[in-house]
């Protein structure tokens, strides 16, 4: 898995530029993305269960597992990186099947939601957990679009620039983050 | 006498400090960590953690938008009379602190029956002891959700013995240390009972890196250390030699038919700070 890049991808992306990723690859997301994390997720699932549709205008979407800081340094928030993707596995599958395109978080996730990615064409983003000052600096702007009395874990629209990111699950359902450690015992000495 | 104000001011001190900026020993593992790293995404990975503490500390922005629970753990000395509610003092300064400093609330009002967000990150979660002396010492951690998270407790049999534990420690890390955020601090208790070497293990991570430990301990960490970087899970988990930046081990007294262990992760961004009152 030689890492490639990074290349400029605008969000949101049609699903046929999201298979020409490879996972490792290093991206950098610029355009429009939805935070949700737990909460969040639970509300969603509830109106997707609901109504059969995803609410907001969702569908095509990419979702961002974060919740920031408030607004500090003239940006929109202080600090705003991602959060543990696996924690909102349970839902995720559900949620790529109703037209959710891309997710953005942080660590490894299970084979239910690989399975996903591959069978509707999804892309899971892995950036660097702990660079929350450094990625906040890419965020342009940052609106609520509903439940604010969620507090950091509303539904926020937030605009991107360059925001740096990695390719961690592809189209095709390869996982960057189950076969690096493996990679890595193959890579040369230093020097 | 120490006013329960004085610790309250320790407190808030030590929250602004420990969101904004980086541990000075994990300022310089980081960079040792930068020359050693041999996976280039791990390079790119670990020059990003780098440079994300210098706009934290210039611009004093939180190094993580997970500014976490607020952990305290205070020593009193034993001279001292310590008079009023230390809790509450504490839990107001931290309502202030972390409005004043635009951190983030992430504490709800029951893990079960009600998730409704406090609104300013109250309570604090407080130890009170004692230790010799006049004074207090104050320690303070604000600890992220995703590394405590992928924290674990065995209660081990004394024959699983130290091979026993380098395997625990080292099963917890190859679960969940992707999301824990990686370069770790791995903090491990040995001994004392179920509900006290969890606080050890915690109270592990308060531990300096470039503090010595006594003999047989130093060798358990290096051996922990060893163990979980020939993982290559790496910084943020995307593989490379650096999963940890070391490993501090604290021990106690126990049962003779225990071997409690406990594995309290640290992030790559571990924020805590010791204030000592006079």
């Amino acid at each position: 898995m030689p890492e490639t890049g990074p290349f400029r991808l605008d969000l949101p992306a049609d699903r046929e530029t999201l298979a020409a990723l490879t996972a490792g690859d290093a991206v950098l997301l610029s355009g429009v993305v939805f935070t949700a994390r737990d909460a969040t997720h639970a509300r969603i699932v509830a109106e997707l269960e609901r109504t059969g549709d995803l609410p907001f205008g969702l569908a095509g979407q990419t979702l961002f597992y974060a919740g920031p800081t408030p607004p500090a340094a003239g940006r929109p928030a202080g600090a705003v990186g991602p959060t543990t993707a696996s924690r909102m596995d349970a839902h995720t599958p559900a949620l790529l099947r109703a037209g959710i395109v891309a997710t953005i978080g942080k660590g490894a996730r299970s084979p239910a939601v690989r399975e996903a990615c591959a069978e509707t064409g999804s892309v899971y983003f892995g950036a660097v957990g702990g660079a929350a000052a450094l990625l906040a600096t890419h965020v342009r702007s940052a609106e609520a679009v509903a439940w604010p009395e969620l507090g950091t874990e509303a539904l926020l629209r937030m605009e991107l620039v360059d925001f740096p990111a990695f390719v961690a699950i592809d189209t095709r359902g390869a996982d960057l983050y189950a076969e690096a450690p493996a990679e890595w015992r193959t890579l040369p000495p230093r020097g | 006498m120490i006013g329960p104000d004085a610790i309250a001011a320790a407190v808030a001190g030590a929250v602004r400090e420990a969101a904004t900026t980086l541990r000075p020993d994990v300022r310089v593992a980081l960079e040792r960590a930068i020359a050693a790293e041999r996976s280039p995404r791990g390079r790119q990975v670990l020059e990003q953690l780098a440079e994300n503490a210098r706009i934290a500390h210039d611009e004093r922005v939180p190094l993580c938008q997970d500014t976490g629970t607020v952990w305290v753990r205070v020593e009193i000395g034993e001279e001292e009379c310590v008079r009023g509610s230390v809790r509450a003092a504490v839990d107001a300064a931290v309502a202030e602190t972390y409005r004043a400093s635009a951190l983030r609330m992430s504490v709800v009002r029951d893990a079960f029956s009600d998730r409704a967000n406090t609104g300013d990150n109250t309570p604090a979660f407080i130890e009170l002891a004692q230790r010799p002396g006049t004074g207090a010492t104050v320690h303070v951690m604000l600890k992220g959700g995703g590394s405590d998270n992928s924290s674990a407790l065995a209660m081990l049999e004394p024959a699983a013995g130290r091979e026993g534990i380098v395997r625990f420690v080292l099963s917890v890390v190859e679960g969940k240390a992707t999301g824990a955020c990686p370069p770790l601090l791995v903090g491990v208790g040995i001994g004392g009972t179920f509900d006290t070497v969890a606080a050890l293990a915690k109270k592990a991570l308060l531990r300096s890196l470039d503090e010595p430990s006594p003999g047989p301990v130093d060798e358990l960490e290096r051996e922990i250390l060893d163990v979980v970087n020939a993982t290559g899970i790496g910084p943020a988990g995307l593989g490379g030699s650096t999963t940890a930046f070391g490993v501090r081990v604290l021990t106690a007294p126990c049962h003779i038919a225990a071997l409690p262990v406990a594995v309290n992760l640290g992030c790559s961004a571990v924020r805590s700070a010791t204030v000592e009152i006079a």
